[in-house]
């Protein structure tokens, strides 16, 4: 503003003709025009792509969940009645206790060994660096429809990897998607093998932004590598944590494929679904079961409000925790 | 202050600019349809599985010129959510579409999305085995489908294991084994006496789908579409037959890796099969094990697993073309080109009746006279009728109940308790 100010104060040694000055009037207008609003303009694309896959979607989702909602017939506008029914839903509270007990046996060992490997990785000692980093980084370019169908045959009952591995030592053959633990753990390993070696690019790039100074400082004061990475790593990783966790979260809670095609495609996750996250929950009731998409609507928002919630809580607990 | 305000006012316009856009984009109408009698270039039509269309439709389009696009969907269960898709965006839907029983029933109470065929096409109600027929209208009285196959229920069973029991293998011996379910149930035990402890069923879930279907009165709904899964007697009937074959189960369920692994590994020796089932088994089997196979008579008599109509979505641009091709595919002659291609067996009574189907074997099961044991079949098959959940309600509430019987998650009550539970919410509508 204070730039088109400037260039607009008027010459004093000989007065403009008309003309000019009308032309010079028209392009300080455009020039006004261009500093005010062309940053809207270039952040426009975004907005409007979000606008149009992110919030619209949402919106229209939130009025779904207000109704009685056939996908194929009628909607009945039943203001909260959806929500009300989420309390006393037996399959949603267990949706919701599966997903955070396959989100905790994903997420936690996930992060220590992410964290354990990109301090191995930002190691100067380390020989061929980028191979390492690269290998890593794989399990995640695979589909995950890829891994699900590989690990659900490593699961198998009958002719499983696992069960055979098993037998060496004694132990039965294991039922994986019968119970409620073993299916937790086939789940979260199919989650950890994808997503440790990410997690750990991240945590890399992270810890290669601690300025060295400090590590050398730290060394001449005696301090050991172990006491370095508590007293220097963590603390200066702390931002890139908080956003590792987050995405993780957020991952989790959305947590789909795997759990689907753990179980053969079957949406109930289990005989008596053990392994139905809230994800699989929200699609039996808002895609599969035509009649109750309003209720499906609700259980979305109420998985958005709870991934919110959690990431808040992450939020703090690092932010303190690193302190 | 004013700037955020003119921030604020601005977001807003810039949303309801969007929302405007996207809402205009979601309703765009296809009301645009051609004034009558002009001739379609070009129909679609989908399928899914193997319907057996290929031929007929490169005939059709050599008799009429009109071009016929055949979209095939492997997966029913891929082929579903697009179709829900179609008709819930209004757009999308091909001018024929076949109809699975289990979505038929599902889509019958929003009845408005299908054209009504009884005006577009001549009356065929005398054609087609009654109950068939029946099935395809909706509560409204509109017909929604022409009956194109039917499942039909036989016992596919392996010669070979059976002769390393003890057991016949000649196919009326076997048949002869098991007059009823009690039969079964007792020659699947002395199969697992005669093999040393192997199973002889896949699982108790196939047990169920064939005894549900015997006509044994009303399943999860009484014709008001009342749910009645936890009083039937039907119900209860197929869950007892079910349960007490545990002992016999290999404890696969159809359709899992175990499932179609253990044809080849030959963890079971019977298996429940519908007519378009030979293909699967065949193809799980490989071509390693072709002649080992055989196909007996269902216990109980007759029995009915799936089978489809095709129907005229009601946002078809040429409806009355539509129900011509539809006519088309489900008249006798294409019924029996169809069954010969792949194997869907024939709901049209001439088709039933024609030397062509009766005289049919299938080289893979021993040379199984087909055509003949599930054209006797279907002739034993009880309508029954089925609420708009009935899918749902079996997939589930009724199967994951009894697979939890059967691998020990629950006990024989629970699991009951466990099903009249889920079958309320999985069929309310």
């Amino acid at each position: 503003m204070s730039l088109s100010a400037t260039t607009a104060r008027p010459s004093p040694a000989a007065p403009p003709s008309p003309d000019v000055s009308r032309r010079r009037r028209r392009g300080r207008l455009l020039n006004r025009l261009d500093v005010k609003y062309s940053p809207y303009l270039y952040i426009a694309p975004f907005f409007l792509i979000f606008g149009i896959f992110g919030l619209y979607p949402m919106l229209r989702t939130a009025w779904m969940s207000l109704h009685d909602w056939d996908m194929i017939g009628e909607h009945t506008f039943i203001g909260f009645d959806n929500y009300t029914r989420l309390f006393s839903d037996e399959y949603f509270w267990n949706a919701l206790v599966n997903t955070f007990g396959i989100f905790a046996l994903s997420t936690i060992p996930q992060l220590l060994l992410a964290l354990f490997l990109a301090n191995l990785l930002n190691r100067s000692l380390l020989r061929a660096k980028t191979f390492f980093r690269m290998a890593i980084f794989m399990p995640n370019v695979v589909s995950v429809a890829a891994v699900a169908i590989v690990f659900g045959m490593l699961f198998q009952r009958e002719f499983g990897l696992f069960n055979w591995l098993l037998s060496f030592v004694g132990v039965d053959p294991v039922d994986w998607d019968g119970h409620r633990w073993s299916s937790w753990t086939a789940i979260s390993s199919m989650v950890n093998w994808r997503w440790t070696g990410y997690n750990t690019l991240i945590l890399l790039a992270g810890m290669q932004a601690i300025p060295k100074d400090l590590y050398e400082a730290a060394e001449i004061d005696g301090a050991s590598p172990w006491r370095q990475f508590w007293q220097i790593t963590l603390p200066m990783l702390k931002p890139t944590f908080i956003f590792v966790v987050i995405l993780s979260t957020i991952g989790g809670m959305q947590l789909f494929t795997e759990p689907l095609l753990f179980g053969n495609g079957n949406i109930i996750g289990g005989n008596q679904r053990e392994f139905q996250t809230l994800a699989m929950y929200m699609y039996e009731m808002g895609i599969v079961n035509l009649n109750t998409a309003g209720y499906g609507a609700a259980i979305a928002w109420a998985i958005f409000m709870i991934i919110i919630v959690v990431s808040l809580f992450n939020f703090l607990l690092v932010r303190r925790s690193a302190k | 202050m004013s700037v955020t305000t003119r921030r604020t006012r601005l977001a807003a316009a810039a949303l309801a600019a969007i929302t405007a856009v996207s809402g205009l984009a979601a309703c765009g109408n296809d009301d645009d349809k051609p004034a009558a009698g002009e001739k379609p270039a070009k129909l679609v039509v989908d399928t899914f599985g193997e319907m057996g269309y290929d031929e007929l439709v490169k005939q059709y389009e050599k008799d009429t010129g009109i071009k016929v696009e055949l979209r095939k969907t492997a997966q029913l269960g891929e082929y579903r959510p697009k179709l829900v898709r179609y008709l819930a965006t209004g757009k999308g839907a091909a001018d024929v579409t076949a109809l699975e029983e289990g979505i038929l029933n599902e889509f019958k109470p929003n009845a408005r999305n299908w054209e009504d065929l009884a005006p577009l096409t001549s009356d065929h109600s005398k054609e087609y085995l009654p109950w068939k027929w029946e099935l395809g209208k909706a509560p409204d009285g509109r017909l929604i489908g022409l009956p194109t196959d039917v499942g039909s229920l036989a016992v596919c069973y392996r010669k070979d294991l059976f002769q390393a029991a003890g057991l016949p293998t000649e196919r009326d011996q076997v048949s002869a084994l098991w007059p009823d379910w009690k039969g079964f149930h007792d020659a699947g035990l002395k199969y697992k006496q005669g093999t040393g402890g192997k199973a002889f069923i896949d699982s108790i879930t196939a047990v169920s789908n064939g005894v549900l279907f015997q006509g044994n009165g009303d399943l999860f709904y009484d014709k008001e579409d009342n749910i009645i899964a936890d009083t039937s007697p039907a119900v209860k009937n197929a869950w007892d037959t079910a349960t007490s074959m545990a002992d016999i189960s290999a404890k696969a369920s159809t359709w899992s890796p175990e499932w179609s692994g253990g044809f080849k590994q030959g963890t079971f020796a019977a298996t429940f099969c519908p007519s378009w089932m030979l293909g699967i088994v065949s193809d799980n089997s490989g071509p390693a094990n072709k002649g080992k196979w055989d196909v007996a008579s269902v216990p109980g008599g007759g029995g009915n697993w799936g089978g489809s109509w095709l129907a005229v979505p009601a946002q078809s641009k040429y409806p009355k073309e539509a129900a011509k091709l539809a006519e088309y595919l489900t008249n006798a002659k294409s019924q029996v080109e169809a069954f010969k291609l792949k194997g869907p067996l024939p709901t049209n009574l001439e088709a039933l009746k024609n030397d062509a189907f009766i005289s049919y074997t299938n080289e893979y099961f021993s040379n199984a006279p087909t055509g003949k044991i599930f054209g006797e079949s279907v002739a034993k098959i009880q309508p029954t009728h089925l609420g708009p959940k009935h899918q749902a309600v079996k997939e589930n509430a009724l199967e994951p109940a009894l697979r939890a019987f059967e691998n020990g998650q629950a006990d024989k009550a629970k699991a009951w308790e466990q099903f009249t539970k889920d079958a309320k919410t999985q069929g309310a509508f």
